[in-house]
């Protein structure tokens, strides 16, 4: 038993409304979905107002479009460009500077800005699997990142459950969704039909029991507890696509030398762009930079991939020199050889790599062709 | 012994020099550093090589500058080409693709007064280069690394990479999976700091191919967006064209 009230609540907009302002009021920056260029991004909230209400998206490897939608859902859309790694392990980053006295002598100051204490909004299943994958690489083990952990530790995390998949979606057969069991704050489920548009909300955490406490809820309705639960056992069954239900890890071990690897790469950009939306990819590069008085440096931390040539490049040239080589890289690290390092698969099933490659190349589909090699 | 800086001019608009005069905020930490020995655009007073680091723009479209590159590489201890006349022919090297003495004999009234090459060519392709800057114009904050590295004696942090890096990095929405807007992006070297799709439109190419170009799965893309094959060749054809012409094997 939890030692705070886990018993669910109803919000109606004008509650969800009230949460965003509870939250902005404990000093928290909000972050959530809004429409911006053409795509729902996620931002930084000063209201409910600017999530996507009313909006929806169809989504198809290698294509996203905004869609009005007939109803006033503001959570009926998915893998949208970016993920939660955008505010809790940012694209840039300044490590340290350090400056040269006339006497030689140097200062080097390192940069543990205040963090900002954020509070997210409409958290997926699919993004809380990630974020909890990105806390074994960034916040513990060998390799923590002290900026990471300070901005993850202070997190307030409202998941939200899925609804409506996309066309790209496959969360169900990574096991990471649709609905939420724990590892949030606060969980939503957004709830619309003929009773109104409303939200279940439940608490996960003593924090997301004490912000709910501060709302004027009711008590779930029997009737709102059961259109959410048999919503998202609904959307189980209709996920866009499917990762081939067999032991990928042992697969990918077993492809290292597969003619498909040509195959993908020949169609594929070789542009990072999987890497970068993917919302478990964690890489970085460093780089330390001077300015033109040779007395001032700074070392800076900025995402990385795989796919860039310079990534493996060690003396003497890049290990990996072709596409083959990287795509592979990429896709064996992801499914396979992650889990020898973070103890789990890397891939939670967002569908954000194919959605966001340009030439729509399907991690699904390569993995079924992938497979088929396997044993014919 | 402060090292000595030279500006030289091939065939090019004198855009990319232009960018050194344009770095205000720097400019008298850099004259405190170097000895600006040669550089026309800002003073006619010049002095004599050999020069420490000698920054090229444009390309070579004249036997004159073609000799006259060599007399430069001569004089410089490190020759550093910038902008894309100087690294792919520039938007004058569409002549490498046409006649040039059709070109000579319709535009010009006294077609015998113009002696020009068949070609616009990089520096490269007459001289040994240190390192290449790219872009149309090039990113003043390049220049300065490129500078401020050389002065510190150490590699430019240069990315090889593409335009979609920065697009990602400063959260841009992807105007092609988004929009369905033609973008040379995921082709292109990055630098520029992506700011065609910033403001919503398809990166044109102007700093030519990244490192690591698939161009030919690129143009289906394109035809998809709207483009056809006169449309894909203009795009392609701008102030790279040589370099790209060479991604696309043609």
């Amino acid at each position: 038993m939890a030692d705070y009230d886990t018993t669910p609540a109803v919000l109606d907009r004008a509650g969800l409304a009230a949460l965003v302002r509870v939250l902005a009021g404990r000093g928290r920056t909000v972050v959530g979905p809004t429409v911006r260029d053409g795509a729902i991004v996620l931002a930084e909230l000063d209201s409910a107002d600017q999530l996507p209400w009313g909006w929806g998206t169809e989504l198809e490897a290698g294509r996203y479009r905004l869609r009005r939608r007939d109803d006033e859902a503001g959570f009926a859309h998915s893998a949208g460009p970016q993920s939660w790694k955008t505010f809790l392990h940012p694209a840039r980053e300044r490590q340290w500077s350090a400056d040269r006295d006339p006497d030689g002598q140097l200062t080097i100051v390192p940069d543990r800005p205040e963090q900002p204490a954020y509070a997210f909004l409409g958290v997926r299943p699919c993004d809380l699997r990630a974020i909890a994958i990105q806390d074994r690489v960034l916040a513990g083990g060998h390799f923590a990142d002290d900026g990471y952990r300070t901005r993850r530790s202070g997190a307030f995390l409202i998941a939200l459950e899925c609804t409506e998949p996309g066309g790209t979606c496959f969360c169900v057969s990574m096991g990471s969704g649709p609905g939420v069991e724990a590892g949030y704050d606060l969980a939503l489920t957004e709830v619309l039909d003929d009773d109104g548009h409303r939200f279940l909300i439940r608490a996960g955490s003593p924090e997301g029991a004490e912000v709910l406490a501060e709302l004027s809820t009711d008590r779930a309705d029997e009737a709102t507890v059961t259109t959410a639960r048999t919503t998202v056992a609904a959307a189980a069954e209709h996920m866009g696509r499917a990762m081939p239900p067999m032991d990928l890890r042992a697969l990918m071990g077993d492809s290292l030398d597969a003619e498909r690897w040509d195959d993908v790469a020949a169609r594929c950009l070789s542009c990072g762009n999987c890497t970068l939306v993917c919302p478990t990819c964690f890489c970085t590069t460093t780089e330390e930079i001077t300015d033109l008085t040779g007395d001032h440096a700074e070392r800076w931390q900025s995402w990385d991939t795989c796919f860039d040539l310079d990534f493996s490049l060690l003396h003497g040239g890049p290990v990996r020199s072709s596409t083959r080589s990287r795509y592979r890289q990429w896709l064996t690290h992801k499914l396979g050889t992650w889990h020898e390092q973070f103890g789990s698969s890397g891939c939670v099933g967002c569908g954000r790599c194919l959605v966001w490659c340009p030439v729509g190349i399907d991690i699904t589909e390569e993995v079924a062709a992938l497979a088929e090699e396997a044993t014919s | 012994m402060t090292p000595k800086l030279a500006v030289f001019k091939l065939a090019s608009c004198d855009g990319c020099q232009l960018t050194l005069l344009d770095c205000e905020d720097e400019l008298l930490t850099l004259a405190g550093k170097v000895d600006i020995a040669h550089f026309l655009e800002a003073s006619s007073a010049v002095g004599p090589g050999p020069y420490d680091l000698t920054l090229v723009e444009g390309s070579v479209t004249t036997a004159a500058d073609a000799e006259r590159i060599r007399r430069i590489r001569a004089e410089s201890k490190h020759l550093v080409t910038i902008g894309a006349c100087a690294t792919a022919g520039g938007i004058q090297a569409l002549r490498n693709f046409a006649d040039v003495a059709e070109f000579r004999s319709v535009v010009y009234a006294r077609p015998d007064y113009i002696d020009t090459l068949a070609t616009s060519t990089p520096v490269s392709a007459h001289v040994d280069v240190d390192f290449e800057l790219r872009g149309c114009p090039i990113d003043r904050g390049q220049l300065l690394e490129v500078i401020t590295a050389f002065l510190a004696g150490r590699k430019p942090q240069i990315p090889d990479h593409s335009v979609c890096f920065a697009c990602k990095q400063r959260g841009t929405v992807c105007v092609t999976v988004a929009h369905g807007t033609p973008c040379l992006g995921p082709v292109t070297h990055a630098g520029c700091g992506a700011i065609c799709p910033a403001y919503g439109r398809g990166c044109y190419g102007c700093f030519g191919p990244a490192g690591t170009v698939n161009l030919p799965a690129l143009i289906p893309l394109l035809r998809r967006d709207g483009m056809d094959d006169r449309d894909t060749e203009r795009f392609l054809r701008t102030f790279n064209a040589t370099a790209f012409a060479k991604e696309a094997g043609s």
